[in-house]
């Protein structure tokens, strides 16, 4: 039987991909994946924001209350050379290339053109198989148009796509008002492959100190049902490859992904949740499934319940919204 | 190997040659000499080598003392070894001084020589710690200027290896340890060239080794001690000859000449000068002048004082000379003159006498210059010079002040100025915060290594760390510049914060037809009419070019928040055209990616969008003809305060204080208190404004200011009548002082607008949440209505102590802070304990201070934070030293104890014509409490009634010790580097005496004051100076060591975490019939976060178990139960939870991750383990089976 599966132009040996996640950040962790039967790894994200405020709060922190008083002209050892969060990422790629012989994806957080996209470039350089930019951006301008935040998307790939010659990768969320547009769009500007989706987490309220406190919540399986629409829509629409991402925790999340259109699915949520071992039982209710019903290759099942494939087109459209509710009742 | 310009400052410069030059360093910070430890250890920690390849081993000590033991140690085993050191610094190191000399020891001591406390601590530059040592026995060697102490560190290495006396190579304190000069840099080779490593062998051999073992070190008798001493006599009478040698040797490697006497001026000269250090050359352009105008005038720069060679001496001065005036920057009282004069007149003496003496007997005067880094100019050099001619004149003489007492300064013109043509000399008025002083030592380095021009730079710097004040003094110049005194007359004038032109004269130094540039918010047009009137009438009389920008906007809009330094420093190369224009805008980029590069392209990119802004805000103002402005400057400090502090200290605040004459200061260094509240500094950008409606009244706003600049009181309703307009009030909510009002009151001109206060509000506005009852705003608008509220609400009656719950947050909020808007940093972690220690017994305390932060902000002129209550009591306050102070405040103890002691005594015997009422009452009096302080001091009122009519020696005795009757309140307060490190010793001794004082130590972890050196209170994974690849050992549990003794009240708190139990242990330990230690976690600075969050970060350190909180009461095991008691409960946070949000925990995941994770990992189990054995001892059965928990 065979597993393995193309993404990115990168081959795969199966379509279970680490997703970027704290999993990735360790590179024993790494290397257990990678027994799992991991084919590819996604690593956690560069972060934009990060890169921006890091600098800034160690120059602040370093000047402040400097040169102003006689007897304390500064109050820190100024080390000549400095480990920044960038650089410790760029050597942490070079480490994991070593560490394993699976794919390694960077993955870089962002959205604004700057400076730190410069570091799509030394990822390449410092052995990235292929980048992930996930682009996180909540629009809360109101004059701000829908056209104009998908222009920034696009400009952000294309200056990417400029920059690198390896293949990239755009993980974006759902929240377009054409999403099959928006990832024509994508696509047209050279993105490789799209992971659908990215997941926004939603801050909370704590009633106790009446603050607003971040709130990671870990993917459910119910999560899935919305990328697997739109790979399915999308499959066959687009020019680039498409990974499921979100809520994928079980085999038959994989298959039911794979079959929808995605040329491979990432996991996060599951290992964490699970344990790294999560992928050799999946990978082994895939093969078990697939020997069941007599498929062949992943090839052979990708797509084949996509839009265009399946008997029943609408059933991925607005149609099908109304009868679920109805069945509901 | 090709020589290098460098742009270096003096302890650089000598800390470059003695880590290359050595084997072991043994270091300990002391101001100025600090830097060169640290560049030291720096170097070390960078895998720097020195000329022999092998990285020096950079050690830090708990004291000069224990650095010198070390040095001492390691110079016996045969390591070459250096230390660097100031004064009080030096004088600790006397002792092994005498031992290293004694035993013909080859070592260099760097010193930047700084003033000896006596009157007054000065961290500033003269002669007296050097003086001080001249009887140990070692060579002293003098440089006076940057470049002369790289090479004069280098021949004082080579010397004292060829003839093994010690050398001490000292050179002036800021004034050339602090000074940027541009410089040629010694190479390796030249260095290799120098040392001859034969003698260093020789140094190694003579090493203690049981495998050719001696014995070195004995202890002799009269018989022969006496001997043994004058047996090294050969050595020095060779010394100066070896080091000539060796200056000569110098010369031909390096290509500069010096002698152990330099002579510059007329061949022929009459009159001379004879001086050392950074004066001389100040000096030699005074010299050279004169002599170009035909005046017969000379200088004899002194280079070797000891071993004073006589033959150099008498032969590098003119045999023309008939008068010299030998200068001295010390002073010995009571002597016959200084040391310097007296070695003159005695090799002119014993000259003469032998009938050797070259010239005449001339004519001999000493003077003294300079103390304490006061300015030395050629106009004062001019003034000598004329005092020799003049038919009478002064000996024993000053110049640099008006001496109208002794009447012995030396009048002088300051408007005779020998700057030559060419030179380029600017002012720039910098804040702090604002990078000035960073840009301009950025902007030497430019012209210093991008031209050919010569470039110096000095900065004087604030005294107050809150909202601080720079001014730099930069001169470039085609030629050397020995000018080593500040710019007197600029003709580029920068000030960088519009709010100066309000508070200072800057346009004083001004030269005609020079150039004004102003930070302004207003452009332009509209710019003029801002001004005070005073400034306007100064930029037309001298015809200045004026600029303006609005660096602000400029900062802002370039992401560089409030820092306008890049920009300034753009201005200044754009309108002085010391470079081309693009030319300087590329040095100044290249310079902003050589100092930012490291910390990332963000900053760069920040600072390189700066700089392209600049020039198209740039504009020329164009000046009108006549002074428009309706206002003036503001009078320094109000009318209404008293004579001492308008007619002397208001002049010290205006920075005028060099023209205060002698008689305007006290004569025994006592200062009266209570002078803070006359210097409004008005540094706040925003204020906070108290919302009375949603107030809980909880009063942590008060407790946590650190400058007492928010302070709450409840008083009658009545007196609202008078209230002005905009004063607030609500009702007071709780049952002591029902029917009473109550109101939060911010100082508006006092508050340095840290935001403790907001932060630390817990009222929250249940309709809009981020409004909190107290909010900061905009100071400006608020600034007139607050300080009418803030006069109202001071004339507001204070509280009856005796009526307060002191042992409450509110309780103790509502009594008087008798510590206020102090200089500490805004938001300072320190000052929130002395404030509520002068607010619970501030009327009766007496403290003794370790010099550091707290020395600093409580006692540095121009005013003093410790105040007075309406009684006209407060807080006596006095600094000793660093090392003593706890010995220091004991003997306050022993006085007060022996004082009340005898008055006892005086009583019983005079009882019954005091009446056996009074005198049974003064003896039994508890004084436990407020009331009972009060009723005592009612006896004594009664009792000095009594005995004041009174005439025989019993009652005018038992008068003078009446005082005595009423508790005192023994407070010894310091940092941690004094009580962990080098005021352990005296501590332990102390806390082990069994006397009634009380210790509080304001751990800030690490050497605030000094700049942030490693102590042995700095944490586990800290990163500190001498701990640059983080601390990793453990923190010295001083509590635990403490309460070992078992009779010592210890309590640990931290006020963040909780402040109920901080109060508590305050009135425990005053309370507690014993020594008492209570160790406050201090959040500061060096620890590299937001201030204002400071409490916060206290309270995660406490959640963590990195400070866990107890008390340990001596009280409680009398009475059976376990003395200990842990106020804070089991760790529930990571420890790197909380370090990560702090620089000195953080910076090493930047530098060295590695060792940071480890660090992390070992500080976390450490915390637990320990928080274990406090459990552990907490449960311990005292004899009543109750442990040391609340049940």
């Amino acid at each position: 039987m065979d597993l393995s599966t193309k993404y990115l132009g990168l081959d795969l040996k199966n379509p279970l991909v680490a997703g970027a996640g704290p999993l990735s950040r360790d590179l024993d962790t790494l290397r257990h994946m990678e027994d799992a039967g991991i084919s590819a790894a996604v690593l956690d994200s560069l972060f934009e924001e990060q890169i921006r405020h890091d600098e800034g709060e160690l120059d602040h922190f370093l000047t402040q209350g400097t040169e102003s008083f006689a007897e304390a002209l500064s109050y820190f050892p100024e080390p000549s050379d400095y480990k920044r969060g960038p650089e410790e990422y760029l050597e942490y790629i070079a480490k994991a290339k070593k560490k394993v012989s699976i794919p390694i994806i960077a993955s870089l957080n962002g959205v604004s053109a700057g400076g730190w996209m410069g570091y799509a470039k030394k990822m390449q350089e410092a052995g990235a198989d292929a980048i992930e930019l996930n682009i996180y951006y909540l629009p809360t301008n109101p004059t701000l148009s829908g056209a104009h935040v998908e222009k920034m998307y696009v400009d952000a790939v294309t200056a990417v796509k400029t920059a690198v010659t390896i293949p990239v990768a755009i993980k974006v969320g759902p929240f377009f008002s054409n999403m099959a547009y928006t990832a024509h769009q994508l696509s047209e500007a050279g993105a490789d492959g799209l992971v659908l989706f990215n997941r926004f987490y939603q801050p909370d309220i704590d009633l106790d100190t009446l603050e607003v406190v971040p709130n990671l919540v870990l993917s459910s399986p119910a999560e899935m049902r919305l990328p697997l629409r739109w790979i399915a829509l999308l499959y066959g629409r687009v020019g680039c490859d498409l990974a499921g991402s979100s809520g994928i925790h079980r085999s038959e999340d994989v298959i039911k992904t794979i079959m929808a259109g995605a040329s491979c699915v990432q996991l996060c949520s599951a290992l964490i949740v699970h344990g790294v071992r999560r992928a050799t039982e999946i990978l082994k209710g895939v093969e078990g499934w697939m020997t069941e019903h007599e498929y062949e290759s992943v090839a052979q099942m990708r797509g084949s319940l996509s839009q265009n494939n399946c008997p029943e087109p609408a059933a991925f459209e607005r149609a099908n919204y109304m009868k679920v509710l109805q069945s509901y009742k | 190997m090709a020589r290098r310009q460098v742009t270096i400052d003096g302890n650089e410069a000598a800390a470059y040659v003695a880590h290359k030059t050595n084997e072991v360093c043994a270091i300990y910070p002391i101001t100025p000499s600090s830097n060169m430890g640290e560049w030291a250890d720096q170097w070390s920690s960078e895998g720097k080598t020195n000329i022999w390849g092998t990285i020096p081993s950079v050690v830090e000590l708990q004291s000069e003392g224990g650095a010198s033991g070390a040095v001492h140690g390691a110079l016996q085993t045969g390591a070459l070894t250096s230390t660097f050191t100031a004064s009080q610094g030096l004088l600790l190191m006397i002792p092994n001084m005498f031992k290293i000399a004694g035993e013909l020891t080859s070592t260099v001591f760097h010193v930047s020589a700084r003033a000896v406390a006596a009157h007054a601590l000065s961290i500033f530059g003269d002669h007296s710690d050097v003086m001080a040592v001249r009887a140990t026995g070692w060579s002293l060697l003098c440089s006076s200027s940057v470049q002369e102490i790289m090479d004069m560190a280098l021949i004082a290495q080579a010397a004292t290896l060829e003839g093994r006396i010690p050398v001490l190579h000292f050179f002036d304190g800021f004034r050339s340890s602090h000074e940027v000069q541009k410089i040629e840099q010694l190479t390796d080779d030249d260095m290799k060239a120098m040392i001859n490593d034969d003698l260093v062998r020789a140094h190694r051999a003579r090493a203690l080794s049981p495998d050719h073992p001696v014995l070195r070190g004995s202890a002799q008798n009269p018989d022969v001690f006496f001997q043994a001493r004058e047996r090294c006599n050969p050595f020095y009478t060779a010394f100066p000859a070896i080091v000539q040698k060796t200056m000569d040797k110098f010369a031909q490697v390096v290509g500069r000449q010096y002698h152990l006497f330099d002579y510059v001026g007329a061949p022929d000269a009459e009159r001379v000068l004879i001086m050392m250090g950074s004066g001389a050359e100040a000096a030699q352009e005074a010299v050279e002048y004169l002599v170009a105008r035909g005046e017969k005038v000379g200088l004899v720069k002194v280079r070797l004082f000891r071993p004073f060679s006589m033959d150099a001496f008498l032969g590098a001065i003119p045999k023309t000379v008939t008068s010299i005036a030998v200068l001295d920057r010390h002073k010995e009282p009571g002597a016959v003159g200084e040391p310097m004069y007296q070695d003159v007149l005695t090799a002119f003496g014993e000259r003469l006498a032998e009938g050797t003496l070259p010239f005449p007997f001339p004519k001999v005067l000493g003077g003294r210059y300079g103390l304490s880094s006061k300015e030395f100019t050629p106009a004062m050099v001019k003034a000598v010079f004329d005092n020799l001619s003049a038919a009478k004149p002064k000996n024993h003489f000053t110049v640099g002040i008006e001496d109208d007492v002794t009447h012995l300064s030396l009048a002088y013109d300051p408007l005779f100025i020998t700057e030559g043509e060419g030179v380029i000399r600017c002012h720039f008025y910098g804040l702090g915060s604002d990078g000035t002083v960073g840009a301009n030592k950025n902007t030497i380095k430019i012209i210093g290594e991008d031209t050919p021009n010569f470039a110096q730079g000095y900065f004087v710097y604030d005294s107050k760390k809150a909202g601080s004040i720079t001014v730099s003094h930069l001169r470039f110049g085609p030629k050397p510049i020995h000018s080593t005194y500040l710019v007197s007359s600029a003709n580029f004038v920068a000030c960088h914060a519009f709010v100066f032109l309000e508070k200072f004269d800057m346009l004083k130094a001004a030269a005609p037809g020079s150039v004004f540039l102003l930070n302004s918010p207003f452009g332009p047009e509209e710019v003029w009419d801002k001004m005070p009137r005073s400034v306007q009438q100064q930029i037309i009389d001298k015809g200045l070019k004026f600029y303006v920008i609005d660096g602000y906007k400029v900062a802002k809009d370039s992401g560089m928040g409030g820092r306008v330094n890049t920009i300034m420093q753009t201005c200044f190369f754009a309108i002085s055209g010391v470079l081309p224009k693009d030319e300087a805008i590329a040095a100044i980029k290249g310079s902003i990616k050589k100092t930012y590069g490291s910390k990332g392209e963000e900053i760069v990119r920040k600072n390189y969008e700066a700089v392209d802004q600049t020039l198209a805000n740039l504009f020329e103002v164009k000046v009108p003809a006549k002074a428009t402005s309706t206002f003036e400057k503001p009078a320094v400090v109000s009318a209404k305060a008293p004579d001492y502090v308008r007619n002397v200290l208001a002049k010290i605040i205006a920075n005028e204080g060099d023209d205060l004459p002698v008689s305007s200061m006290p004569m025994d260094g006592t200062f009266p208190t209570a002078t803070a509240q006359w210097e409004k500094r008005n540094i706040a950008l925003e204020i906070p404004v108290w919302d009375e409606k949603i107030c809980i009244q909880c009063g942590k706003c008060a407790l946590v200011c650190p400058h007492a600049a928010i302070r709450i009181k409840v008083y009658d309703a009545t007196l609202l009548g008078k209230a002005p307009a905009t004063f607030k009030s609500s009702d007071y909510k709780g049952v002591e002082f029902k029917g009473m009002k109550y109101t939060v009151q911010v100082a508006p001109e006092d508050c340095t607008g840290c935001a403790e206060c907001a932060f630390i509000c817990p009222a929250k506005d249940k309709a809009n949440i981020k409004h909190k009852s107290l909010d900061m705003a905009d100071q400006i608008p608020l600034r007139e209505p607050e300080r009418e509220n803030y006069d109202f609400f001071l004339a507001l009656p204070e509280v009856d102590r005796t009526a307060v719950k002191v042992d409450t947050v509110k309780g103790s909020q509502f009594l008087q802070p008798l510590f206020e808007y102090s200089g500490a940093c805004a938001g300072c972690g320190e000052t929130p304990y002395i404030k509520l220690l002068t607010q619970l017994f501030g009327d009766r305390a007496v403290i003794a201070n370790a010099t550091g932060c707290s020395s600093i902000y409580g006692g540095n002129l121009p005013t003093t934070p410790y105040a007075v209550d309406p009684s006209g009591r407060g807080p006596a306050w006095s600094n000793s030293l660093f090392e003593d102070n706890a010995e220091f405040g004991y003997g306050f103890r022993l006085t007060f104890d022996k004082q009340r002691d005898y008055g006892h005594e005086l009583l019983k015997k005079m009882a019954e014509r005091i009446g056996s009422e009074l005198v049974e009452g003064l003896l039994s009096e508890p004084q436990m409490d407020e009331l009972g302080i009060s009723r005592q001091r009612a006896r004594v009122f009664a009792l000095k009634q009594k005995l004041s009519a009174e005439k025989d020696e019993d009652a005018k005795n038992l008068l003078s010790v009446a005082d005595a009757l009423v508790k005192k309140s023994v407070w010894i307060v310091g940092g941690d580097g004094w009580a962990y490190d080098i005021g352990f010793g005296g501590l332990d001794h102390v806390l082990a005496s069994g006397r009634n004082v009380n210790v509080l130590v304001l751990d800030t972890e690490v050497y605030s004051n000094t700049g942030g050196q490693c102590s042995k209170a700095t944490p586990t994974g800290a990163v500190a100076k001498f701990a640059a690849g983080g601390k990793s050992l453990p923190k010295k549990d001083l509590g635990l060591l403490a309460a070992t003794y078992g009779n010592i009240y210890v309590a640990r708190v931290a006020m963040g975490a909780n402040d109920n139990q901080t109060v508590k242990a305050f009135l425990e330990a005053e309370a507690y019939d014993g020594p008492s230690l209570i160790i406050a976690y201090s959040h500061c600075i060096a620890h590299g976060f937001n201030m204002t969050e400071g409490m916060q970060h206290q309270k995660e350190a406490v959640e963590c178990g990195a400070w866990p909180l107890f008390r340990f009461n001596p009280d409680m095991a009398l009475a059976g139960k376990n003395p200990l008691k842990l106020d804070s409960k089991a760790p529930k946070l990571a420890f790197a939870d909380y370090a990560m949000k702090e620089t000195r925990f953080k910076m090493l995941t930047k530098s060295h991750p590695a060792e940071s994770k480890h660090l992390m990992e070992a500080a976390q189990k450490a915390n637990l383990q320990r928080w274990r054995v406090y459990e552990q001892l907490a449960a311990t059965n005292y004899g009543d089976g109750q442990d040391g928990q609340d049940k």
